[in-house]
């Protein structure tokens, strides 16, 4: 790590463009094309970036980093280091540890964590009801005004199913601009359910868990929504059916966001056939119609976001039985490799449509500053390369990540992070950058 | 063409047509065992079987027992109550026990389904893995036991079931045996119609290769056997997925009236445990069209079949496919 030194980045084609030069130096994009090599100082680390992709660091609004609570199976410091390599500089850490992220003190604590890492900054989700049980506010208003002045409110992992907790808490969240992210699953349908409710669940008889369960809280909540005027997120967008009903409520002009995970523009419930608890999570892997369907919402803008949802478990806890094991599966180091191949070399989205997808947006989302801003002179220099030519096939045990719950291990994805840049400083380099100091070209790693 | 050899019997879709067939005529040369004078045969002499039950189930468990130790194996019965994490040791862990006391085979019945398939796939036991009920999945040995005793009552005891009639009336959504059978009875040539409330019917089963049919009166006349299955009182007022047991009993349930609506050939079967004035009445379930207590002994055969096919000879189940 080279702390506050310069960096010249040459040649990297700004979200998939001409290929231009950026100057990195106390913590902003200095400059940029022919003045960037003019203006670099001579003792300016310099990145040779022939064929690589430049983005805005990447913004995570959804990631279990498991701190407090649960510290085998991730630690802020362990979370936001993988996801400096998957090209993050910023993370939303969801509120269900233990115990739960619902006062301003525990927000802080995790806040702080962040800060002394510095892999990623850290933005605390607050619970929206105490201890996550649905039954009553937590201090919403409290945890927006600390230090880590949260704005993005969930009780991911449950579902926020009272209609009048739900109608007060979009209410209340208008004071201070936030935002009430909802994990939408009406907890009565889902009672025991184990994988999507469809033709499989039956023959592996396994308890289903019916898209009609996501899609009714959905419904009910843009309602809520537009009845009192408030910002509504829906997390982990899974089925073709609450895409359609996200795209209607954005038609009626109602302020409401959704984000979709990697793994459900990906992978489908045919790998439940295996009952390897790798592909047990929640909400559960759905059918290729839903897929194709999530794709196309992201590619016209009905999906704001895409969100890792990365949520480690200790190796017991699915080296079981399926009925047995947790939900959940990591996210941060593939996600943007996993984007790639089913938007971009399906022609689906640009780079810019990814960094605007991947950065612009949830930041907007969740009123952070400083991240998800162009590529441009003055701006935060958070930044992430990539080399698009790259193809790597996954380790679980390449992870940096302290769990190892990858559903992608053995699959070949395209791309690669080769650098992550976090106001200028590098948060991750991989083992083949090409950096030199003020003169010849070396590898390292 | 040959088949290929199978280690593990997890579903009854592991069988084609003609390794089903093996099956049976070996179990129909094996019941002539249980007639003689000493019922031992020496094949598995040698060989280690565990049965590995995470689920109370007497008479499953005391049907293999039977069958491996006929064939000379020796048994070990491993009774582990509960799932992991809530509760003790760890299916891998008691897998990795059993594997070091060299188990050539594991009969596993457990609560989740897809945990026989966890076993034979994880490399945590080198054995074959037979699947004795794996929570509302399969239970392949019950299908091919009520196959043989079909077989014996409709086919003269040989060849498949080409065209027969087959009505599983109840509980589908939580019946491992219906599955199984619906798969086995299907790739035996029989016609299955499964009849039950449209609220015990798994989403998707009229993608199966059955029939599906809410009426059982209409069902009846076309049967010939119907399988009652076991339905627990408990799915009713309190699971909701019934009014009542009176009423799933009347329209579901099967007494002498509904009996005498079926072919004079028609038999019935059940796969026990019975709930006697819930889905069967006791004047069917004692009558002498019900052949509920032949399954018992069929199912030891069929079991010894099992062992002997996956045990006796890696190629067994291969060798006579056409």
């Amino acid at each position: 790590m080279s702390g506050d030194r310069a960096v010249l980045v040459r040649g990297a084609r700004l979200l998939g463009g001409e290929p231009a030069d950026l100057l990195l130096d106390a913590g902003l994009v200095a400059a940029s094309g022919p003045d960037a090599r003019r203006d670099a100082p001579g003792d300016a680390q310099r990145v040779d970036a022939d064929g690589l992709v430049a983005l805005p660091g990447l913004v995570d609004l959804h990631t279990h980093l498991r701190e407090p609570g649960r510290e085998d199976a991730e630690t802020v410091e362990t979370g936001t280091r993988a996801g400096a390599a998957g090209g993050f500089t910023a993370v939303h850490a969801m509120a269900n540890t233990d115990p739960v992220a619902d006062t301003a003190g525990v927000v802080e604590q995790v806040w702080r964590l962040g800060r002394e890492a510095g892999w990623c900054d850290v933005h605390p989700v607050g619970a929206v009801t105490v201890g996550i049980a649905g039954q009553r506010l937590a201090e919403l208003g409290a945890m927006a005004d600390s230090a880590a002045r949260v704005r993005v409110f969930s009780d991911d992992g449950r579902c926020v199913s009272d209609a009048v907790l739900m109608r007060r808490a979009l209410e209340y969240v208008k004071a201070f601009d936030g935002v009430i992210a909802q994990h939408a699953q009406d907890p009565r349908l889902t009672e025991g359910a184990q994988m999507n409710e469809g033709e499989l669940s039956g023959r592996l008889g396994l308890t289903g868990w019916p898209a009609v369960a996501e899609e009714s809280v959905v419904a009910r909540d843009v309602l809520l929504a537009a009845h009192v005027g408030s910002r509504l997120h829906v997390c982990h967008v899974s089925t073709a059916g609450s895409v359609e009903i996200v795209r209607w409520a954005k038609q009626k002009g109602w302020n409401v966001t959704a984000e979709v995970t990697p793994h459900h523009l990906l992978l489908t419930d045919e790998l439940a056939t295996s009952y390897d608890p790798l592909y047990k999570v929640n909400p559960p892997l759905r059918t290729a119609a839903d897929t194709e369907a999530l794709r196309l919402g992201l590619a016209d803008g009905t999906i704001d976001a895409v969100a890792t949802d990365h949520a480690p478990h200790a190796v017991e806890d699915k080296d079981c039985e399926w009925e047995a094991a947790a939900m959940g599966m990591l996210g941060l180091e593939t996600a943007l490799s996993v984007v790639q191949q089913t938007m971009i070399d399906t022609g689906l989205l640009d780079w810019a449509g990814v960094a605007d997808r991947m950065s612009a947006r949830p930041a907007r989302i969740g009123r952070v500053t400083g991240h998800g801003r162009p590529v441009a002179v003055g701006e935060p220099a958070n930044l992430v390369l990539v080399d698009p030519a790259a193809v790597r096939t996954v380790r679980p045990h390449d992870s940096l990540s302290l769990s190892r719950n990858t559903p992608y291990a053995g699959l070949t994805l395209p791309g690669r992070v080769v650098a992550t840049y976090l106001r200028g400083r590098p948060t991750y380099e991989s083992p083949d950058i090409a950096v030199a100091g003020a003169g010849a070209v070396v590898s390292h790693g | 063409m040959t088949a290929p050899a199978i280690r593990h019997l997890l579903s009854a879709a592991d069988l084609d047509h003609a390794q089903a067939l093996t099956v049976l005529d070996t179990a129909a040369e094996l019941l002539a065992v249980a007639d003689r004078p000493i019922k031992k045969l020496p094949t598995l002499r040698g060989r280690t079987v565990v049965n590995l039950f995470f689920e109370d189930s007497t008479r499953t468990r005391i049907s293999f027992e039977a069958a491996a130790k006929r064939l000379s194996a020796d048994v070990i019965t491993f009774s582990a109550r509960g799932s992991s994490v809530s509760k003790g040791e760890s299916l891998k862990d008691t897998a990795l026990t059993l594997q070091a006391m060299g188990a050539d085979m594991v009969v596993i019945r457990h609560g989740s389904s897809g945990a026989p398939h966890r076993l034979a796939a994880s490399g945590w036991v080198d054995g074959s893995v037979v699947n004795a009920g794996d929570g509302t999945h399969e239970h392949p040995t019950q299908a091919l036991l009520d196959a043989f005793t079909l077989r014996r009552h409709l086919a003269g005891g040989s060849g498949d079931l080409d065209g027969a009639r087959i009505t599983i009336v109840g509980d589908v959504l939580h019946s491992r045996v219906a599955r199984s059978n619906a798969l086995l009875l299907s790739t035996l040539g029989a016609d299955v119609t499964l009849v039950a409330p449209p609220t015990l019917l798994p989403v998707g089963a009229a993608s199966w290769p059955v029939t599906c049919s809410y009426d059982l009166d209409a069902a009846l006349a076309k049967s010939d056997a119907v399988m009652m299955l076991r339905v627990q009182r408990e799915r009713g007022a309190a699971g909701g997925y019934f009014p009542s047991a009176r009423e799933y009993s009347r329209r579901y349930g099967i007494d002498a009236r509904r009996m005498a609506m079926l072919p004079d050939h028609a038999i019935v079967l059940h796969p026990g445990p019975m709930n006697r004035g819930v889905e069967i009445s006791a004047e069917v379930a004692d009558s002498d069209r019900s052949v509920i207590v032949e399954q018992v002994t069929n199912g030891v055969a069929v079991r010894m079949a099992v062992l002997y096919l996956l045990l006796g000879g890696s190629d067994q189940l291969a060798a006579v496919s056409p």
